[in-house]
């Protein structure tokens, strides 16, 4: 469960986050919003990447001010562009780089790697530098390179925004079937109505929350009028 | 280092290694001293301040030294190291270093004039001063004689710091990095 | 990829990163006391076969080279100029040694087993602050970046060309691009378990 309290965030005097409080319990939730309105920013203080000008962040109590590290261990993030997110030279390193902060031995990273290789079939691509793959491959590489490492919640920033209609399908598929706890920035309100629930910012402030219909209802109401 | 540190210091290295592979200004290849990638120590310097600047530079020299082909026309290895123009590139986190340093000290009231300053003593001089006697030692060649041949790539090492300079003002100003000394 | 390694299995490969590093050290230092054409022709001979033994062809050997043959000319017709011939086939020589040597050490070794020797060559600066586990890390980042800078120095000057423009001044949008990515490159290492 993760918990914000009265969460402001500002950029020097740029306001972005206005007093949020919201308990997120339900397995997936989706965040929209216009460009500007906070959501990326609301993202990165769940795994505490961000800390809030004032108010708190909770995530199954840990507090992000105090354990971000930990925290960080068990909230995977899937950044929007995967060239930064992929750290690593090849495809195989890339995955093993995680793990090698999780204090694993060599050979149960090893076959992790692989298993998530063949998972995502991505296994003719072992070796191949990340640089070559195609940009659905790419998201599709940065998000096991998250899920190997066993987080109990996930969050994403807007994943597929930078992929074509297949592998937007592909995408979409994959996060469908995730069973942990799934926290979901997006356009693309395809996504946002798989979710259980859809929060709506608005200028920093949340503009409606709830079941995913009548939040999107409300969303497009917001920006048509 | 903090992560974004990190993250500065490879991504400079990466620049390095990219000015070489670009040609910056269409010219006839021409060897060692005068490449494109001194403008990337006096960058590193101006942009990111001495300690990661100068790390940066290092962590090239680390790629040049491991064997990757990074220096201009593919070459690397430490053969190029212990070569006559060796001493140059072993030269080159120091000059960024440098610059660096005259950079945070004049960072308050930074200008072209002390952008000027900066990368002329710590891009060209720096260079000088521990490049040739390390060529003069490698290749045999008196003191005097190897000041001399240097002589040559005065002019392209002057334009090259105007043209750090010019663009290490503007970076400044959309992107100010730097803490002040 | 970005590497020089010359695939092959020999002696020379097997050899330790480290062990070959000391021989080209001490050979470095030694030539400096060598003064006779003889002499230093026998140790081109010897580095001519250790070439052999290592199974790299010639014209990968020759390819090496290559790039550093405009310097080594203009050296030996320095000295030729300036003390005479014997001195000048004499530093000819110990340059091309020195050169071909190293570039036999970087042809066997393959780039993770320098990192890993370069590695072991700081652990004694630790109590420095030198982070040896740190500079893997930063050459593996380097080595990942370099084509995703090389793409977008590539469109910046495209771009430019495009609206007319010329010379150099594609590097400020360069920079201010390899900035904006180093903020999510950071972020990026730390959502993912931090530097270490």
């Amino acid at each position: 469960m993760i918990e914000l309290e009265n969460v402001h965030h500002d950029y020097g005097d740029h306001k972005v986050l206005g007093g949020i409080s919201l308990t997120l319990a339900e397995p997936r939730i989706a965040i929209v919003g216009a460009n500007g309105s906070g959501k990326s920013t609301l993202a990165r203080l769940l795994n505490g990447l961000l800390l809030p000008t004032s108010g708190r962040v909770r995530v199954d109590g840990l507090d992000t001010k105090k354990d971000g590290k930990a925290i960080r261990r068990k909230v995977g993030f899937v950044f929007q562009d995967p060239d930064i997110q992929i750290i690593m030279p090849t495809v195989a390193e890339d995955l093993d780089f995680g793990l090698k902060r999780h204090g694993l031995t060599r050979e149960r990273r090893a076959a992790k790697v692989t298993a998530a290789l063949l998972e995502h079939g991505l296994d003719q691509h072992r070796d191949h530098p990340a640089h070559l793959l195609s940009g659905g491959q790419k998201q599709l590489l940065a998000i096991a390179a998250v899920l190997i490492t066993d987080p109990t919640h996930l969050v994403f920033d807007e994943p597929t925004t930078l992929l074509d209609l297949p592998n937007r399908h592909r995408v979409t598929r994959l996060i469908t079937g995730l069973t942990q706890q799934v926290v979901l920035v997006t356009h693309d309100l395809d996504l946002a109505a798989t979710a259980d629930r859809v929060i709506v910012l608005d200028h920093g402030t949340v503009f409606a929350d709830g079941p995913p219909a009548r939040s999107i209802d409300a969303y497009v109401a917001l920006h048509t009028a | 280092m903090r992560s974004k540190d990190i993250a500065l210091v490879a991504l400079f290295a990466a620049i390095m290694v990219v000015l070489g592979l670009v040609p910056l200004i269409e010219l006839p290849l021409v060897p060692a001293p005068f490449t494109a990638q001194t403008l990337g120590v006096m960058l590193a310097g101006s942009i990111l301040g001495a300690r990661r600047g100068g790390l940066a530079i290092l962590l090239f020299v680390v790629l040049v030294v491991i064997g990757l082909p990074v220096l201009p026309g593919g070459r690397g290895g430490i053969g190029v190291i212990l070569g006559p123009t060796g001493g140059f590139v072993l030269a080159y986190p120091v000059g960024a270093f440098v610059t660096g340093l005259i950079t945070e000290w004049l960072w308050r009231r930074y200008n072209l004039a002390a952008a000027l300053l900066a990368n002329a003593v710590g891009g060209a001089l720096v260079l000088y001063v521990i490049g040739v006697p390390w060529m003069s030692v490698s290749a045999g060649l008196p003191l005097g004689k190897a000041i001399t041949g240097s002589v040559v790539f005065l002019p392209g090492d002057l334009a090259k710091v105007i043209i750090a300079s010019l663009t290490a003002v503007t970076v400044r100003r959309a992107y100010p990095l730097v803490k002040p000394a | 990829m970005l590497s020089l390694y010359h695939e092959a299995r020999s002696p020379v490969h097997r050899s330790p990163a480290g062990a070959k590093l000391a021989v080209l050290l001490a050979v470095g230092t030694g030539l400096f006391f060598v003064r006779s054409i003889a002499a230093l022709g026998a140790v081109l001979l010897v580095v001519a076969l250790c070439y052999a033994v290592a199974k790299v062809p010639a014209r990968v050997g020759l390819r090496q080279l290559r790039p550093v043959l405009p310097v080594l000319i203009a050296i030996v017709i320095a000295q030729l100029v300036l003390t005479g011939w014997v001195t000048a086939v004499l530093v000819g020589q110990r340059v091309l040694v020195l050169v071909a040597l190293a570039n036999l050490v970087t042809l066997t070794t393959r780039t993770s087993a320098m990192i890993d020797t370069v590695e072991a060559v700081l652990r004694p600066l630790r109590p420095l602050g030198v982070r040896p586990e740190r500079v893997g890390l930063l050459v593996a980042l380097t080595i990942r970046f370099v084509p995703v800078l090389k793409e977008q120095a590539d469109q910046v000057r495209a771009a430019h060309r495009a609206r007319g423009l010329r010379g150099t001044r594609f590097l400020t949008p360069l920079l201010i691009k390899t900035l904006r990515l180093a903020d999510g490159l950071g972020s990026a290492i730390e959502a993912r378990g931090g530097p270490d």
